[in-house]
């Protein structure tokens, strides 16, 4: 297939300079995600996992390496640039809900569309989107802190999905949930890799790894083989 | 929700830290208040000074010139009796005849008597300036308050402040003259009236001085004809350059005989001080400024730490720099502009009880010039909050979202 893979990574380095020494973080990282494909990024903590998350969000540049997002080399891109691609191309979801917290939860999902658009949502998207993942009229008047955890989770999916993003990236989603809640979350993370979206998951829990097709495992800033 | 999202944010930042909020935006008011009274204050006050000024600004006074040339040599009156050298600047008859024809028409020429003499007031000695006058200038010169002008020679008419700091009433007795100095004139006279109050004036000042007539003044310090200066009162403010110029073309021919001054010259000068003084009031009231900025600057600091994390979800998903710098820069300029307002409103009010208890009208409270430092004191606190709020506001745009997410 010549299809160009929605990820990809040839030779990813990145140092952090200390004082103390720079700190290695990711060593001649290469991986290659195609669209619609659910992978699970597994390691222990310190082994560049969420260093690894930070360049696939376009929050960060590699030191060295060539890393593509939909095709284009973002170590090319300006602030501007990689803000855009985080706004269209890419829908976060965090272990820590990370809502507005002046907005109210319509608002909330809404944010980015306005960024994109440039205009409020007419077209219904917003309010379909929360009704699809569960959140009714009524609770989407509320602030996020008036909310519970499996509800701003909720919010945040329909938020991350508004710009109909090419990568669903997720960090520890259901680390600040119960196992009942986590479970919900997970299984519509589930259905959406169903209906073709891609979806990356950052975790460590392996029943939250085991969900998806295939695992990437990083150790001291390489892929583990074993 | 309104279009502008980051508008939107800007405001519910100030709705949720209300009071935090209003305290910042109370220092621009006081800043705001601080600066516009200050200048209307000043604006008022030189109206007002003006319009005294003017009042009396319609005189010319012509003096002999100091330097050499002087009416001494030139007045065949003079006589130039030899008296200290001081004298020997006067104005001559044939000077003051000149200054007549000159501008006779302009308006009233009068010529006055003036000198400075030990007087007594019962056992009391002091010193006085003693004005003489022609008898047919008294009464269109002089107003009486009380009793009438003088009629004989010994008799004089004071002015109201130097009446009341000698306890004088109608009747009074005054010894004018050194006593113990055997050859000064001493001439005892009786006060038969007192002046009305008159005010800063350029011409003569009367109120706290004797006026006696003519004959009384020379028979006490000699000098006929040899008046000290002689006042032009113009019937109109606007032929004093003309009027001026025509005496000096009478006079200054040959060489200077005569200076004019003209008072319209010297209340500019005076209105100048009036707004220099200002100028500087107004720079101390704007140290409360800024007190005001460091205040807008701390809450913006405050604002932007408070919200680190915020900051750093908002660029994850897609805020440019330029949005959260400008998101940052809309909440100054809200203080700043709700500061401003009340800061307006309360200075017409602060500024009416300051202009009238400093100035002691309002006569001129609502003129342009007057009113012009409401906006001009808006506009330096906005400029203000905008100056506090750009540091605050870079740094949010400039946080490491990576950094910000992680902050709690």
């Amino acid at each position: 297939m010549t299809a160009v893979p929605v990820i990809e990574l040839q030779d990813v380095t990145k140092i952090y300079p200390l004082p103390s020494g720079d700190v290695l973080a990711l060593d001649r990282l290469s991986i290659r995600i195609e669209r619609g494909e659910f992978v699970a990024i597994m390691g222990p903590s310190g082994s560049g996992k969420s260093t690894l998350l930070n360049q696939i969000g376009g929050l960060d540049v590699p030191t060295s390496g060539i890393l593509r997002i939909t095709g284009r080399n973002i170590r090319k891109m300006s602030d501007d640039e990689l803000t855009d691609l985080r706004l269209n191309a890419i829908g976060y979801i965090f272990q820590k809900f990370n809502l507005i917290p002046l907005l109210t939860a319509f608002e909330n999902v809404e944010y980015p569309y306005i960024l994109k658009h440039r205009c409020n949502d007419t077209t219904g998207r917003v309010s379909k989107l929360l009704n699809d993942v569960g959140i009714n009229k009524r609770m989407a008047k509320h602030k996020p802190a008036e909310l519970s955890g499996g509800q701003q989770q909720r919010v945040a999916i329909a938020r991350a999905l508004v710009n109909d993003p090419d990568i669903l990236l997720c960090d520890e989603p259901t680390g600040n949930l119960d196992t009942k809640t986590g479970g919900q979350i997970m299984e519509m993370l589930t259905t959406l890799h169903r209906q073709g979206r891609t979806v990356i998951i950052v975790t460590h829990d392996p029943t939250v790894g085991e969900q998806a097709e295939r695992i990437i495992r990083i150790k001291d800033g390489r892929v583990d083989e074993a | 929700m309104t279009k502008d999202i980051i508008l939107q944010l800007s405001i519910r930042s100030i709705r949720l830290n209300f009071l935090r909020s209003l305290l910042a935006a109370l220092g621009i008011v006081i800043g705001v208040v601080a600066i516009s009274s200050m200048g209307m204050m000043g604006a008022n006050m030189t109206l007002s000074v003006t319009e005294e000024l003017s009042a009396m600004a319609n005189v010319l006074v012509v003096k002999a010139n100091a330097g050499g040339g002087g009416g001494g040599m030139m007045g065949p009156g003079g006589g130039g009796s030899g008296s200290s050298s001081s004298d020997d600047d006067y104005i001559s008859k044939d000077q003051l005849d000149d200054i007549e024809r000159a501008v006779g028409q302009y308006g009233l020429v009068y010529p006055l008597y003036q000198d400075s003499e030990t007087i007594e007031v019962g056992d009391k000695e002091a010193r006085a300036t003693i004005y003489g006058l022609r008898d047919e200038d008294m009464a269109t010169v002089l107003t009486v308050e009380e009793g009438a002008l003088p009629k004989t020679t010994s008799s004089v008419v004071v002015g109201p402040s130097f009446a009341e700091r000698h306890s004088l009433t109608i009747g009074s007795r005054i010894t004018i003259g050194d006593e113990d100095d055997d050859e000064a004139a001493i001439q005892k006279v009786r006060v038969v009236g007192i002046l009305e109050e008159k005010g800063m004036s350029m011409d003569m000042n009367t109120d706290n001085a004797i006026v006696m007539p003519e004959k009384t003044f020379v028979g006490l310090f000699g000098g006929e004809s040899e008046y000290d200066q002689v006042n032009v009162i113009l019937n109109d403010i606007n032929d004093a350059d003309t009027a001026t110029e025509a005496i000096e073309d009478q006079l200054n021919r040959k060489e200077d005989e005569v200076t004019v001054q003209d008072s319209s010259r010297m209340m500019e000068s005076i209105t100048s001080t009036v707004s220099t003084l200002t100028t500087f009031v107004m720079a101390i009231a704007g140290i409360s400024l800024l007190v005001a900025a460091t205040s807008i600057f701390n809450v913006m600091m405050m604002s932007v730490t408070e919200r680190i994390r915020e900051i750093g979800i908002l660029r994850s998903i897609g805020t440019r720099k330029n949005e959260v710098l400008r998101m940052f820069i809309y909440e100054a300029v809200i203080l700043g502009l709700v500061g401003a307002a009340i800061g307006a409103i309360m200075s017409l009010i602060l500024g009416w009880l300051v202009v009238l208890a400093m100035v002691g009208t309002t006569k001129y409270f609502f003129t342009f010039q007057s009113l012009i430092y409401v906006p001009m004191a808006m506009v330096i606190g906005i400029a203000i909050c905008i100056f506090s709020g750009v540091y605050p506001a870079w740094r949010a745009a400039n946080l490491d979202p990576i950094e910000a997410l992680r902050s709690d």
